[in-house]
């Protein structure tokens, strides 16, 4: 059951957006970001979801699996919606019954504010649905790397992050077997009151931290008989290398961003 | 040849402990060979395995590998790219989540070319037959392969020495016999010194030279045909005697003649069929 989560939900392929250096996914994601905070226009909206359209299309990736990853999302979406919707003040009232208020200003920011949020979580699962967590830490470490000079422990940072992805799903089968073990001796961890169902997790969580920890210590030995000693000097199997792609995306991105400033302009 | 690991008289307590783990322990490996370590659980096997690449430095006595002493700082790296360490649990032991990207793990720390990290990260996982997974994710593969992908990812250093702790310990059969046929292959094909710490007569009786550890000490040291026989002294160690080497001594007992020197089933079954005969 707790197997079913799926985490970096990476779907591998060999689309020019899967090959596109993680570099230029990261940062053209960030510049997606803020050129959505700049709309405020419907057509700046409708140019947005036709540049994740295309993005979708090239990459193969299904809307379903996009309005799978929003979901979990709901409550948030419908919550904002629904501050939007009823707290906005105005006068061009459209409906008015007892001490409920919708105000034509209302339903235009709850409809926009959904439609950001939405259009900016797709954004970053595109990013994550479209890359490796791998190229993701290797790429944040290579756009982070002259923070070196400031002291940042960017590899070591990168290489926590790497292990992390690499020991979740361990831990995860292990939680499963703990919970199956204690289960089986007549655990119940889903009935009760809260304050019940937080002391069964106890006997969940000592082993799960005395072996989380027994691993950590057999890592570190294990790195360090493969002679690891820090980021200084390392070499890196897989270089990344900008291709011609990287900058035809580049140039996508300004397109999307000058666009975004000429709806603006004209207010369309 | 000149040993291509010494160990001299050595001792070793664990800091929060009063008896020593190690206590005079004396060991010599020629290059090329392969080395099985037995002993009951306890007795300091992790704990001199440890010595041989410099994780521990001894209290007393000297470890030279390749006549360079462990306790000098200068030779650490190079000492530990010579000696590779592999462990029990594969699960702890692999760093990345591609296959490849932890093979790659050893030689990027040593600062290797680029290109030659990837000659090297091929070569290690066509040599223990895991080159057609390279790509797979660790937690995806069994046990045995797991356990392949950490001995690729010691050889990617390149080294003389492999050391495994108990490699086969929490593999099933099949797992153990594809970790211990490739352990033996690197061994008697590309002439890597294998020193292989085990529970398994099964395994031990395929080394060249068996060890045998008793409270931080060598207690005995021969060929499988010299140690094995010696059933009553191994089991006052508190260790097994290999299958075959138990029905011999007893069918002995029953007033046959056959060979002790006999350790497989293979030429246990030749033995008993060419005295029947
Ligand atoms: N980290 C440690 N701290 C304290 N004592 C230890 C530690 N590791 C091992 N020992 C002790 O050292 C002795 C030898 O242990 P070890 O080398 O692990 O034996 P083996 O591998 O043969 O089972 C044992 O008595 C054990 O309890
Ligand atoms: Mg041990």
């Amino acid at each position: 059951m707790l197997k079913d989560i799926t985490l970096g939900q990476y779907f591998p392929g060999d689309t020019p957006v899967h090959r596109l250096d993680p570099r230029t996914k990261l940062l053209l994601t960030v510049v997606y970001i803020v050129a959505l905070f700049m709309v405020n226009t419907w057509g700046g909206y409708a140019l947005c979801i036709a540049a994740l359209g295309a993005v979708m299309a090239v990459s193969h990736i299904r809307p379903r699996a996009l309005l799978k990853g929003l979901r979990p999302l709901v409550f948030i979406i419908v919550f904002t919606a629904v501050l939007n919707l009823f707290f906005t003040a105005g006068d061009d009232v459209l409906f008015r019954w007892r001490f409920i208020k919708i105000t034509y200003t209302g339903l235009e920011r709850a409809v926009s504010m959904v439609l950001r949020v939405m259009l900016l979580v797709s954004g970053t699962f595109l990013l994550t649905y479209t890359t490796s967590p791998l190229a993701i830490t290797d790429g944040l470490e290579r756009l982070l790397s002259p923070l070196k000079k400031l002291r940042v422990p960017v590899y070591e940072l990168s290489l926590m992050m790497c292990i992390a992805l690499r020991f979740i799903p361990l831990l995860i089968e292990e939680t499963d077997r703990i919970m199956s073990a204690q289960k089986a001796r007549g655990a119940d961890l889903e009935t009760g009151t809260l304050p019940e169902r937080a002391k069964a997790l106890l006997p969940l969580l000592i082993p799960l931290f005395v072996s989380s920890f027994r691993r950590a210590d057999e890592l570190a030995l294990a790195m360090e008989c493969r002679c690891y000693n820090g980021g200084e000097g390392r070499t890196r199997m897989k270089q990344l290398r900008m291709a011609g792609r990287d900058a035809v995306a580049f140039a996508l991105g300004g397109l999307l961003v000058a666009g975004i400033l000429l709806l603006r302009r004209l207010g369309i | 040849m000149d040993p291509v690991i010494r160990v001299e008289n050595i001792t070793y307590t664990y800091p929060d402990s009063e008896r020593p783990a190690l206590d005079g322990a004396t060991l010599d490996v020629a290059p090329g060979s392969f080395v099985a370590v037995l002993g009951s659980n306890g007795s300091g096997k992790s704990t001199l395995a440890k010595h041989l690449n410099a994780i521990l430095l001894p209290d007393g006595g000297r470890v030279l590998v390749k006549g360079m002493n462990t306790t000098h700082e200068e030779h650490l790296l190079a000492i530990r790219r010579c000696v590779g360490m592999v462990f029990q649990n594969p699960d702890n032991q692999i760093v990345a989540n591609v296959v490849e990207d932890d093979v790659a793990f050893a030689p990027e720390n040593l600062g290797v070319d680029p290109a030659e990290i990837r000659r090297r990260v091929d070569g290690a996982l066509k040599q223990v037959g895991m080159y057609d997974f390279r790509l797979h994710a660790p937690h995806l593969l069994s046990g045995g392969q797991k356990q392949r992908v950490a001995i690729a990812g010691v050889l990617a250093m390149e080294p003389e020495v492999l050391v495994l702790d108990e490699p086969t310990a929490m593999l099933d059969p099949a797992g153990r016999r594809e970790v211990i046929s490739a352990v033996e292959a690197l061994c008697r094909e590309r002439g890597i010194t294998v020193i292989l710490i085990t529970h398994h007569m099964d395994e031990a009786v395929r080394a060249d030279r068996v060890v045998v550890m008793d409270r931080g000490r060598i207690v005995m040291d021969g060929a499988p045909a010299d140690i094995f026989p010696q059933a009553d002294r191994l089991r006052a160690l508190g260790l097994a005697v290999p299958a075959a080497t138990d029905l011999i001594l007893r069918l002995n007992a029953a007033g046959m003649d056959l060979p002790v020197e006999a350790l497989t089933p293979e030429a246990c079954a030749a033995a008993i069929g060419e005295a029947l005969a």
